[in-house]
């Protein structure tokens, strides 16, 4: 998620996809940091060191250890086109802040201090939110990937927090030992070991940064709302844009090679069919299958998104499926419901509440019915053709 | 999450409950609400809520709690069979 923001003290990842209400990527094993998991390609980009260029720069805050700058709580319209962009994978993996100590108003020795991503959609998410507050914003390096995604590679870490910690000086910079964390990022940081190396007690605030005023105001209990996840339609639409580009390569090539059989057996007319019939299908899993998410039956992805590729199978035979014969009309009712079965068994990724061992589960079960799927339905086109041309 | 659920009996939670010393972090960092504590114990109440994110696994001093947290993302599977064994992936990665 995959980011995603919804979600935690950031995050969305949407992928990480993610965040404000992203997720995207369910977290790998922390400690795998050899190799990286699912969630594109190995993070690399680093957000550099801390300078008058951060975003949201104001001014040098002096603090008992060196200066720390201050930043708006304010974003500006470059800020908003920029999540624009990334929501769409524009420039989304080099969308990322320093890492370090920032301020946020103007925070004393006592402020409470929070922890974050680098990402730069979690930055500005988390200091618009924490607008009018003082307090002290440690960013982590995260190589510009969301709190959740992060946690799930390690990245966002106890490793990482451990070092910006002691690069920060916070030790020096405030009175307390308190950190407060997303919960979100509670899969990569073992709050007992900051304790033990750093003497920092680590509090695990909210899965929202959205309910951290609250949290503040509350005395920093977490209320049982602010743990709860939600995957609210919108939740879900924001995530879909990156999901949408991340297909658009293999969509481009599956229609070629469509074009290419439909023309070279049956003429324009049949390709531009079956390419219509194929991006619906597409479509209706990536788009149509996670929004509908709640109310398709089952609990399993794939069946959630064979059911919705069903429907379309159904509108496209009323909308251009008038004239085909038997062995066709059965290949689209195979073959369209497996296309929107695994675009949708790949939302999984873009979830906060699918396990890897359910997907794994469903992968073994899904992807050999697909592929069978898809080559009787190839067989069953051939069979047609030869009909036709037959008749 | 009230709303949505994921397969049931699939995963690979596992609490110790002899090792258990009551603290709670357990439950403090389970965004799925998945333990409980039991008087001075924590308990699995909602156990095929969980999501295999490892959080509490990670955050447990006492390491009474095992999972087989990963990546539970279809195009992550793909590509990481694809990788062992030695394949490109064509395109995708699944998130960011």
């Amino acid at each position: 998620m995959k980011i995603r923001s919804i979600k935690k003290i950031e995050k969305r990842s949407t992928s990480s996809c993610c965040p404000p209400s992203s997720s995207c990527c369910p977290p790998a094993a922390p400690a795998a940091t050899e190799k990286p998991p699912c969630c594109g390609p190995p993070a690399t980009t680093r957000g550099g060191a801390i300078s008058e260029e951060v975003p949201g720069f104001l001014r040098w805050l002096p603090t008992a250890s060196g200066r720390v700058p201050q930043i708006a709580t304010e974003l500006t319209w470059s800020d908003h086109l920029g999540a624009c962009k990334a929501r769409w994978g524009i420039g989304r993996m080099h969308y990322l802040v320093p890492p370090g100590l920032y301020a946020i108003g103007s925070p004393d020795a006592d402020a409470p201090v929070l922890v974050t991503a680098n990402y730069k959609m979690s930055y500005d998410i988390l200091r618009r939110t924490l607008h009018g507050r003082n307090l002290w914003l440690l960013v982590l390096e995260t190589f510009g990937v969301n709190v959740w995604c992060a946690a799930g590679k390690g990245t966002f870490g106890t490793g990482e927090l451990l070092t910006q910690i002691n690069a920060s000086n916070l030790a020096a910079i405030v009175n307390h030992r308190q950190l407060i964390l997303p919960i979100l990022g509670a899969p990569g940081v073992a709050a007992h070991e900051i304790k033990k190396q750093s003497g920092f007690t680590v509090r695990y605030g909210t899965i929202r940064a959205a309910d951290l005023p609250a949290y503040l105001d509350n005395g920093l209990v977490t209320t049982p709302a602010m743990r709860e996840l939600t995957f609210s339609l919108y939740e879900r639409l924001v995530l879909l844009p990156v999901e949408i580009v991340h297909a658009a390569k293999s969509a481009a090539i599956i229609t070629l090679l469509l074009f290419l059989l439909g023309y070279f057996s049956s003429g324009s007319t049949a390709a531009g069919r079956m390419i219509f019939a194929y991006l619906g299908a597409l479509y209706t899993g990536i788009v149509v299958g996670p929004l509908l998410l709640p109310w398709l039956p089952g609990r399993s992805f794939a069946v959630k998104g064979a059911s919705v590729g069903l429907l379309w199978a159904l509108l496209c035979y009323q909308l251009i499926g008038g004239d085909l014969n038997i062995p066709q009309t059965l290949a689209a009712f195979l073959a369209l419901p497996a296309v929107s079965a695994f675009y949708t068994l790949n939302f999984t990724g873009c979830t906060t509440y699918t396990s890897p061992n359910g997907v794994k589960k469903e992968m073994r079960l899904a992807m050999p019915l697909m592929g069978l799927a898809i080559l009787v339905s190839g067989v069953l086109l051939a069979v047609g053709q030869w009909l036709v041309g037959k008749g | 999450m009230k709303d949505f659920h994921y397969l049931k009996n699939v995963t690979t939670l596992q609490l110790q409950k002899e090792r258990c010393i009551g603290c709670g972090r357990c439950l403090e960092v389970c965004p799925h609400q998945v333990f409980v504590l039991q008087g001075t114990k924590a308990a699995i109440a909602l156990r095929d809520d969980c999501m295999e994110c490892g959080a509490c696994q990670l955050n447990c001093p006492v390491t009474a709690i095992s999972v087989d947290a990963g990546v539970g993302c279809a195009t992550g599977l793909i590509n990481d069979w694809l990788s062992e064994h030695n394949l490109r992936a064509p395109g995708g990665d699944c998130c960011s």
